[in-house]
């Protein structure tokens, strides 16, 4: 089962990655928590969440985030897919997920995940990384905190240059 | 120039440091050089043909002179001694090895320079107005908001892995130097009738293999909404910009394909959804950016210096200089310096370690320490006392940097070309040097005035050929260099994309050629009129057979 990264206040940590990605098509798994797409939560929602296993759903590039939005509090995350890690649209779909949309739960980031793409994914408020570098919690939480200042407001919420009390 | 805080010097220590470890890793063998390439490229540093290069960043084209000293010190100990301007108001390193950059970088940040956002597909230096704070047509200091811009584009989380690169332009005068037109977005500011500051807002101008003028999508947008509006354009093409194709990524295309009113209208309801009080500054920190840019300590001078006339007077060559480099100022008895890297033997952009180190002390002396890049490719020193410029002119004529060309014939743009990037088809240089070479009659020169050259090695038209009043491009032609010229492009506020004049030319036959179309010029211009105005009013067809007529 691969590792996944989740950082909590308390720090960055190592973990199971308990749930099963789904392929549309496929049955789905008895008991297992699942990942499906956003096109079977949208056809299969009501019997998927009805049937007692938590579920995520995983968002590809070319698909609106919004488009999640009713289900976004019954949902126990949602990954973002980097099919590559040169593909930025899932910053976008991240921060709407946390500044539009209000989303508070687990926004994971699965694909082509790497190291040196911490620092953005953290800022776009990814909080759960499933890196495909083998990199470890703590390699990954110094590449994300590496900067003690950043330039602008992000949906992580730091507190950007101009507001630090420091600003000359 | 805009001072650095400790926020500011430590956020680049943090940068440098993070490149030494990823370079590091690179080199230990951790990452593949695709996995590097965009790490790499987002500090500056391209493979080249020869060997890596570096291109540093230069905030909208200021510098101050601890900062050209350090570049004439980094193009003496890890180059060949010299380093080139780009049409991008940077300069790049040609001869730069992989190990040596983090000590580069290093180097760089202790006088507050970079490499940040120089290449990759993130938001690149924004392009300003090299008069900046020293010329009157100015409706307020272009480089505040510049600088705005700077803050809120480095390393922005959402914005750092678009479809595509992405250029920002902010002018600020009714005459553009910055080329806003043929930028991804070009902010043109205005005051509005209540007397309020806002922008024009141009998006989805641009070069390479197709070329667009930009178009507005907003004719006055608060100043103090500049932000907001820049997230929404830029995340509505992060969205839908193309990535299955990097010559149709540009935001250009998106513009195009959409139309600029649907993307105007795309852009608008993206932005009524985006939280101003988070996404745009503080106005405390508006005021603060713009306290943070030193004022020049201009003296109170009569408007004519006696000395000033009397040597310009006596000596004739002073005098062609001040003609083509010298410009007004907005305090009475000081002028603009544009100091030409266009020598008729030179590489056009190209300054030698000991042309910087005297352009600093030079700045230092006469021109309150600060010094401009522009975006052909020259220098400015934009503050000088008219007594001061005798003096100034013969410091640069000593090191050869008094050449009195600017926007003449030989004032050429010319990108490295086959000379040294992997991507082009056809050299730029020799070309560049050999119309040089046949203007070199200073008094014709003149005679014919303003004429915009410009000549890119390849398609990607680094060298801006579409918006030259004669572009010149390079192609491979069964492995010979060919070029093919177009007349009446114009990357100024009356923006234009040349027009194709004929079949290619061979490398001998541009010079000629350009020759004839400006004898066609000086035979039918009428007036004050420019090469562009009488191309403009007559049309292609004398140009065309001028150059062609052997060909009957």
């Amino acid at each position: 089962m691969s590792t996944l990264i989740k950082f909590t206040a308390g720090g960055a940590t190592e973990v199971d990655n308990g749930f099963v990605y789904v392929i549309d098509g496929e049955p789905v798994p008895q008991g297992a928590d699942i990942i499906v797409s956003l096109g079977r939560i949208k056809a299969e929602g009501e019997a998927l969440l009805a049937s007692g296993v938590r579920v995520g759903v995983q968002i590809e590039p070319a698909e609106a985030v919004e488009d999640l939005a009713e289900l976004l509090p019954r949902l126990a995350l949602v990954a973002l897919a980097f099919p590559k890690f040169r593909d930025g649209r899932a910053y976008t779909s991240a921060t709407l997920l946390r500044q539009r949309l209000g989303y508070s739960g687990e926004v994971r980031a699965v694909g082509d995940v790497l190291r040196e793409q911490a620092y953005v994914m953290t800022r776009c408020g990814i909080d759960a990384f499933v890196p495909a570098d083998g990199s470890s919690a703590d390699e990954w939480a110094r590449s994300a905190g590496h900067f003690r200042h950043v330039y602008q407001t992000a949906a992580d919420g730091r507190t950007p240059a101009y507001a630090e009390p420091g600003r000359r | 120039m805009y001072r650095y805080d400790a926020i500011d010097k430590e956020f680049l220590t943090d940068r440098s440091n993070e490149f030494r470890h990823q370079v590091g890793r690179r080199l230990a063998g951790e990452l593949s050089e695709d996995q590097f390439k965009p790490l790499r490229l987002m500090n500056g540093l391209y493979l080249q043909l020869h060997a890596y290069m570096l291109r540093v960043c230069i905030p909208y084209g200021t510098l101050n002179v601890a900062q050209v000293r350090r570049l004439a010190w980094i193009a003496r100990t890890y180059d060949k001694g010299y380093g080139h301007f780009t049409t991008r108001q940077n300069i790049q390193f040609h001869w730069i090895k992989l190990r040596d950059a983090p000590d580069i970088l290093d180097a760089l940040a202790e006088v507050d320079l970079h490499a940040i956002q120089t290449s990759g597909n993130c938001i690149r230096n924004t392009t300003s107005d090299p008069r900046a704070g020293a010329t009157a047509e100015e409706i307020d200091d272009p480089r505040v908001w510049s600088e705005v811009i700077r803050q809120w584009s480095t390393l922005h989380p959402e914005f750092s892995y678009l479809p595509r690169k992405f250029k920002i332009a902010v002018t600020a005068s009714a005459k553009d130097r910055t080329a806003a037109r043929v930028h991804d977005i070009g902010l043109a500011l205005r005051r509005g009738r209540d007397g309020t500051l806002g922008f024009e807002v141009m998006v989805g101008g641009g070069m390479g293999r197709t070329p667009f003028i930009g178009q507005t999508i907003k004719e006055f947008l608060p100043a103090t909404r500049l932000l907001s509006y820049l997230e929404a354009v830029l995340r509505v093409y992060n969205r839908a910009g193309r990535r299955d194709n990097i010559y149709k990524a540009r935001i250009k295309i998106l513009v195009s394909s959409l139309g600029a009113e649907e993307f105007g209208r795309q852009v608008e309801e993206e932005w009524a959804q985006i939280d101003a009080a988070r996404a745009d500054l503080p106005d405390t920190e508006l005021a603060r950016i713009r306290a943070a840019f030193i004022q020049p300590g201009l003296e109170v001078l009569p408007a004519v210096s006696d000395s000033y006339e009397a040597a310009r007077a006596a000596n004739p060559a002073l005098a062609r200089f001040a003609r083509n480099n010298v410009s007004a100022h907005k305090a009475l008895g000081y002028a603009i310096v544009d100091v030409s890297l266009k020598a008729h033997d030179a590489t056009p952009g190209d300054a030698n370690s000991d042309q910087l180190d005297a352009i600093a002390d030079l700045a230092e002396r006469f021109s309150l320490g600060d010094i401009r890049v522009t975006h052909e490719q020259n220098l400015v020193l934009p503050h000088v006392k008219q007594s001061d410029l005798p003096a100034l002119f013969e410091g640069l004529v000593a090191v050869g940097l008094a050449t009195p060309n600017i926007n003449l014939v030989s004032d050429i743009i010319a990108c490295p070309g086959l000379d040294y990037c992997a991507l082009a088809n056809a050299r730029a240089i020799p070309v560049a040097q050999s119309i040089a070479q046949r203007f070199l009659d200073a008094d014709r020169a003149e005679l014919v005035g303003e004429l915009k050259i410009k000549i890119s090695g390849c398609i990607n038209a680094c060298g801006h050929h579409h918006v030259g009043h004669i572009g010149i491009l390079g192609v491979d032609k069964k492995g010979e260099e060919y070029y093919q010229l177009t007349l009446g492009g114009s990357g100024a506020e009356d923006a234009s994309i040349g027009k194709i004049l004929g079949p290619g030319l061979n490398a001998d036959q541009v010079a000629p050629a350009v020759d004839r179309l400006v004898e066609v010029y000086l035979a039918e211009r009428q007036g004050e009129e420019r090469f562009l105005d009488t191309y403009r009013r007559i049309g292609m067809t004398p140009f065309k057979e001028a150059v062609y007529v052997d060909a009957h």
